[in-house]
């Protein structure tokens, strides 16, 4: 059977979601995986809540419907708990990463998860702004994503992270970004 | 074996990619979503001076092909993106571009038409124009968007042909989604499109030709419409023979139909894009299930190879064929061409029609597997195949 890894992003518009769903996939692409990157389209406005799609399978993806049941969830905004079911269709042994400064027990504990479905913490706006000096959580999420899953290599993510900033920025901004990925990395907690 | 790069894009990036190395000399388009980073991302090539495209800025769609039909009837090579509203509202200019028999490629980010208003995936947009004679070719995949594009160039500006084609991809599930692709080089795709050159011109001014000229009663509006009649129907070998050296070229199988599993399927769906491979993906498991289920995708519609479908179908137990647009007629618009092209037959052939995914409503698998389940029962004489069906309403 072939090993299909299903990705589900919940975001508000601005916080790089997209972006972040894009560059997991170029990441897999990379290794000679195949993938989908997809965002779902609604009315556009900075702040609204916003979902996105990765798919990464070691064979030929022909499915386009949208994720249902995820493997992994990453929910950028906390704010997004109170008012979108995040764990929806999550597998039974699904994983569910949250950008959030509480603790991840307490966070398990409240939404009421399964034993067996693990959910990860980590304060990815927190390391953004010490770091990249900008609350944009999607870079370190990532980290704690791969961290927690490994669906897809680090350093290969870190090489792709680098081409892409090089285009835009200088090397001060791509150090920034490898500092957030690896202290979200070693921050990451996991209940 | 010819060397491809692979790539992580979108389908409406490899469109305008594929665009870029057919170099056009006309583009005349106006953004419409999802179809807009087409046009936007050719509009940056041709800032860049990647290509050497006059690129008309119009202020609407029927503006964008009248700009159109007057370039391609000057002799140019001429490219141009669109769907829902934008393509209804070329509709009169359609019609004239196809019968000056104008070698025009437009891509069509198939969308729904209001209303209500929505701007997701449905093919109401193209089965609206698909009696205006041009031809249309659909793709499930960015990839199949890609070189469908590239070969509608070729099949568009073949002497037997000189008709317009319609690339159609589904908006937002293939315009807008990340794909693994793999693309040509320029060189490549430049000597498979070839050089254009126009016959009956009119800037060739030392042999001077005028179009659309009046052909009212007594004129010959009538055997105008009959050639067009046979260079759409001589346009399937076309269709056929570019698609094989293409196949050919880049290692990537070209059918007007695709089927899977068709050869000894006792039931199967027939349908259109994006849904071919959800309708795979579910007859794959079927399969290892030993159910004897296939999938038949129509790749081109205009023309439609009703021969081919015929000899497809002919022998199965039950048929689904899914539209993703309305009629209002016995049926959607595949429907009825399948049908018809079954009439014939000596055996009848169990159909049963689902509308499906109007408005972009999401195809899920469940969705698949019901159909599936369905033919079944009409298979074993369980049920009467029979009224058209919505799928998936709530």
């Amino acid at each position: 059977m072939p090993k299909l890894t299903e990705i589900r992003w919940h975001a508000r518009a601005g916080q790089g979601a997209v972006t972040a769903a894009k560059v997991v996939a170029e990441t897999a692409l990379s290794a000679d995986q195949f993938m989908q990157a997809m965002p779902e389209y609604g009315p556009e406005r900075m702040g609204a809540p916003i979902k996105a799609f990765t798919r990464i399978c070691d064979e030929p993806i022909e499915i386009h419907n949208n994720i249902e049941f995820p493997d992994i969830v990453v929910v950028l905004d906390e704010s997004l708990l109170d008012i979108v079911d995040v764990t929806e269709g999550m597998k039974a042994d699904g994983t569910l990463i949250i950008n959030t400064c509480s603790p991840a027990a307490a966070v398990k504990q409240a939404l009421g998860v399964a034993e067996a479905q693990r959910v990860a913490c980590v304060d990815a706006s927190g390391i953004a702004l010490d770091t990249i000096k900008r609350d944009i959580p999607n870079t370190p999420i990532v980290g704690a994503m791969i961290e927690v899953t490994g669906v897809i290599d680090m350093e290969s993510f870190k090489g792709l992270l680098a081409k892409n900033l090089g285009k835009k920025f200088g090397q001060e901004m791509i150090d920034a970004n490898f500092a957030a990925v690896d202290r979200a990395a070693q921050e990451v907690t996991v209940a | 074996m010819l060397q491809q790069k692979t790539v992580a894009s979108t389908g409406n990036s490899l469109v305008a990619e594929a665009m870029r190395q057919c170099a056009p000399d006309v583009m005349a388009a106006y953004p419409i979503t999802p179809q807009t980073t087409i046009v936007e991302e050719y509009a940056k090539f041709v800032a860049d001076g990647r290509v050497h495209t006059e690129y008309v800025t119009v202020e609407s769609e029927h503006s964008a092909m009248s700009a159109c039909v007057g370039a391609s009837a000057a002799g140019a090579r001429v490219m141009t993106a669109t769907c829902s509203q934008g393509l209804a509202f070329m509709w009169e200019q359609l019609y004239i571009a196809a019968g000056l028999r104008l070698p025009i490629v437009m891509a069509n980010a198939n969308r729904a038409l209001a209303a209500p208003i929505n701007i997701h995936c449905d093919h109401s947009d193209v089965m609206g124009c698909r009696d205006s004679g041009w031809l249309i070719l659909f793709a499930e995949t960015a990839q199949e968007a890609y070189d469908n594009t590239i070969m509608a160039t070729r099949i568009a500006e073949h002497p037997d042909v000189l008709l317009p084609v319609m690339t159609c991809l589904d908006g937002f599930i293939t315009t807008h989604s990340i794909d693994r692709a793999q693309v040509m080089d320029d060189e490549t795709v430049k000597g498979f499109v070839g050089e254009y050159r126009a016959t009956n011109m009119l800037l060739d001014t030392d042999n001077p030709v005028s179009h659309g000229n009046f052909a009212g009663l007594g004129g010959t509006y009538f055997e105008f419409k009959k050639q067009h009649r046979q260079a759409m129907n001589g346009a399937l070998k076309v269709v056929k023979e570019v698609g094989a050296e293409f196949a050919e070229l880049s290692g990537r199988p070209f059918g007007v139909i695709e089927g899977w599993g068709m050869e000894d399927a006792e039931t199967a769906i027939v349908c259109i894009g994006s849904t071919a491979g959800n309708a795979r993906h579910v007859a794959r498991e079927l399969r290892a299930k030993g159910e004897k289920v296939g999938v038949l995708k129509v790749r081109c519609f205009r023309p439609f190879p009703a021969a081919d479908i015929a000899a497809a179908l002919k022998r199965l137990k039950a048929v689904a064929v899914l539209d993703r647009s309305e009629s209002f007629g016995e049926g959607g618009p595949l429907f009825l061409e399948v049908r018809s092209a079954l009439y014939d037959l000596e055996t009848r052939v169990p159909l049963v029609n689902y509308i499906y995914g109007l408005g972009g409503a999401d195809v899920r698998l469940e969705l698949i597997e019901r159909v599936f389940s369905d033919l079944s029962d009409i298979a074993a004489g369980n049920a009467a195949p029979g009224a058209l069906q919505y799928l998936g309403t709530r």
